[in-house]
């Protein structure tokens, strides 16, 4: 399976009249610093469906975090175009950038980036603050999402007082609460334990799976990649491969197999007992 | 984002450090408590000066002595001897505008009474130089219009000479020795205080202007006249009549100088009026002085707080915030920072005035104008200190902010 390339058109969850969400045609990004240019993407085409679950992976300096902070509307192609749900928004001013971050796309980063003494409700309704919505219907979808990834009885803790886990499933939650068509995940089990990182990738399955949500996975950990449909591996700046992954894993599957916390104490205090 | 939900977040930003937010404010607090502290002594002098003009009555008419150019060289006030008697005499005569006059000579003595001195200043006039200036005679009585016409040696004193001299000792009918000379005190007068320009009205002995002119200074003229006109309106009305009147009479030709001085209390009034407001006002600015180093207070913190929340501004930027939410979030919130600091400063800045009235004893006068002047001021120091913070949160890099540690 490693080895068989196929294109997105044969990735099992994309329908094949889904339209592709992200179109990239040929972009390129250098960074210019002053004696040397830095080509960090060299020519980019690629297309995601709505629906689908990618993986993007590659060592640092392949090229993967300049595409996420493109596809992410942070920053834009030094050349080529990015279609977003049909529209061309590789050219767009500032402020039209921040409205698609803030409508379409939901972020979730390795260091959660929550803000401190704030609720996780508050957390999750720092989006919906920059939308324009009402406080009422703020609170009301910040109260949804957290349901969704199963924090409902958490609403009024601060980060603080969260696990790990649990601040990921609010930045999660932070990232789906204006509905966004595509969830942009860059090393979100980077700082998390084997188990929690699995249970992660459960609530992103099950929202892929359930909710038809598009998501793009970024990370350099070959097994977490393997919870995703499609893996595109990036090196010096080229998509060097672009393959579904046949058969990929189940996180609701795995977790059963996975020791607990508890368990892995109790083992810990058998071992300190032989020896 | 809406204004409210801006500023909501600005308190919570604030409260969440609660000690460098006071600490911040303090600035603030001081400079605009010290601006309304300063005005309102300030002001509270302007209204004693106004007050202290109108004691001295608002009809009256100063004429003295001034100065000529002998040989070009300008010799100031009282410098010429060609005010005299005669004049005030003309002056109560074809003058009719003025209802009373006093003449004034003064020169600077030495008192002894027992085994007590003083060094002070002897003015010799008439008696209804105390009518004039409405300074009535405490004990004793006023020396007459005889011992003025047979230049008698009496004299009247006022309290603060009669304390130095006499302690609680009653001085009426005591000897006093005015240089070589034995004098009787007649009268004390009551206390005046402090005169418009600052000095001790109460430092002073009155005797026959008969007596200090033949006597004590050896001359044959007057230093200046007190004159009380018929109306304040008559009072300025008189001054081209008095200075005609003068000019023929010391034959100087038009186009010369004259050779002597007319100035009315409003005259005196307008001039201390506007010392007065000038020292206000250089209060009020050396107090903005701290303002404007409270804004700058505001600025360090807030380029502090804009570092340190870097990475708040990566992931707000990130979620949909736009340069113009962001740096709006961190103006709102050095604006609030100034704006708290400003009523704090406007209540301490109003207790101080009261507690300067109160303790000190200085008369203070609070100014709304003073207030709403400090208050818009200190929110201009937030907006105008805080823009360049917000500024700079505006223009980070979301990326690089994200990544920021």
């Amino acid at each position: 399976m490693d080895e068989q390339t196929l294109t997105a058109m044969e990735t099992p969850n994309a329908s094949q009249t889904a339209s592709p969400v992200i179109r990239l045609e040929n972009v390129h990004k250098t960074y210019d610093l002053g004696e040397i240019q830095v080509h960090a993407l060299r020519g980019i085409s690629l297309e995601i469906r709505t629906g689908e679950f990618v993986a993007v992976m590659g060592a640092s300096g392949s090229g993967k975090s300049t595409l996420m902070n493109i596809l992410g509307c942070l920053d834009r192609p030094t050349r080529g175009r990015y279609h977003l749900e049909g529209t061309d928004v590789s050219q767009l001013s500032k402020v039209e950038l921040a409205r698609i971050r803030n409508r379409k796309l939901g972020f979730v980063f390795q260091q959660f980036n929550l803000l401190a003494r704030t609720s996780a409700l508050e957390n999750v309704e720092l989006p919906t603050v920059y939308a324009g919505i009402t406080p009422q219907e703020r609170e009301q979808r910040a109260r949804e999402a957290l349901e969704r990834v199963g924090l409902s009885d958490r609403a009024e803790h601060y980060p603080s007082q969260l696990s790990g886990g649990q601040q990921q499933r609010v930045a999660i939650a932070r990232a789906l609460v204006n509905r966004p068509s595509i969830l942009l995940a860059d090393e979100p089990t980077g700082n998390l334990d084997s188990r929690t990182s699995v249970e992660i990738m459960d609530i992103l399955q099950r929202l892929n799976e359930e909710q038809g949500l598009t998501v793009v996975l970024v990370t350099h950990e070959h097994d977490i990649a393997q919870y995703a449909r499609r893996e595109l591996e990036f090196r010096d700046g080229k998509l060097r491969r672009d393959a579904a992954i046949r058969d990929h894993l189940v996180a609701r599957e795995v977790l059963p197999t996975l020791p607990s916390l508890e368990d892995e104490d109790e083992q810990e205090g058998d071992a300190t007992d032989v020896t | 984002m809406d204004f409210w939900n801006t500023l909501r977040l600005a308190l919570r930003a604030l409260a969440r450090n609660k000690l460098r937010s006071s600490l911040t404010m303090l600035g603030i607090i001081i400079g605009v408590g010290a601006v309304i502290a300063t005005v309102s002594i300030g002001q509270g002098a302007e209204y004693l000066v106004q007050q202290g003009i109108q004691s001295m009555g608002t009809n009256a008419v100063f004429v003295s002595a001034g100065s000529n150019r002998p040989g070009g060289a300008r010799l100031g006030f009282w410098a010429v001897k060609t005010l005299t008697i005669d004049d005030m005499n003309a002056i109560l005569r074809e003058v009719p505008l003025i209802r009373e006059a006093a003449p004034a000579v003064v020169s600077r003595v030495q008192v002894v009474y027992q085994n007590q001195n003083w060094y002070t200043t002897i003015q010799g006039t008439t008696s209804n130089y105390f009518t004039i200036r409405s300074w009535p005679v405490q004990a004793g009585s006023s020396f007459s219009q005889d011992e003025v016409d047979s230049a008698a040696n009496t004299c009247v004193l006022g309290t603060t000479v009669a304390r130095i001299l006499f302690g609680d000792e009653n001085p009426v009918g005591k000897q006093i020795r005015i240089g070589n000379l034995p004098f009787r005190v007649v009268g004390v007068l009551e206390s005046k205080g402090q005169s418009v320009m600052g000095d001790d009205q109460d430092d002073r002995i009155f005797g026959p202007y008969t007596t200090v002119q033949r006597k004590i200074s050896g001359i044959t003229w007057i230093q200046f006249i007190n004159a009380s006109a018929i109306s304040p309106e008559a009072s300025n009305a008189a001054v081209p009549q008095i200075t005609a009147l003068l000019r023929e009479r010391h034959h100087i030709r038009s186009g010369d100088d004259d050779d002597f001085f007319v100035r009315t209390q409003s005259e005196v009034a307008d001039l201390a009026q506007q010392t007065s407001s000038v020292m206000t006002l250089l209060l009020g600015s050396i107090a903005s002085v701290s303002l404007i180093v409270g804004g700058i207070g505001i600025m360090n913190i807030m380029l502090v707080s804009v570092t340190e929340r870097t990475r708040e501004i990566g992931v707000r930027m990130a979620v949909g915030a736009t340069e113009k939410d962001v740096q709006r979030q961190f103006l709102v919130e050095a604006t609030t920072l100034s704006m708290l600091g400003g009523l704090v400063g406007i209540v301490v800045g109003l207790a101080g005035s009261r507690l300067i009235n109160n303790f000190l004893a200085w008369p203070t006068l609070i100014s709304i104008k003073a207030i709403v002047a400090a208050a818009i001021f200190s929110v201009a120091v937030g907006v105008f200190f805080g823009y360049y913070p917000a500024l700079k949160a505006s223009q980070l890099d979301p990326i690089e902010a994200l990544r920021y540690e």
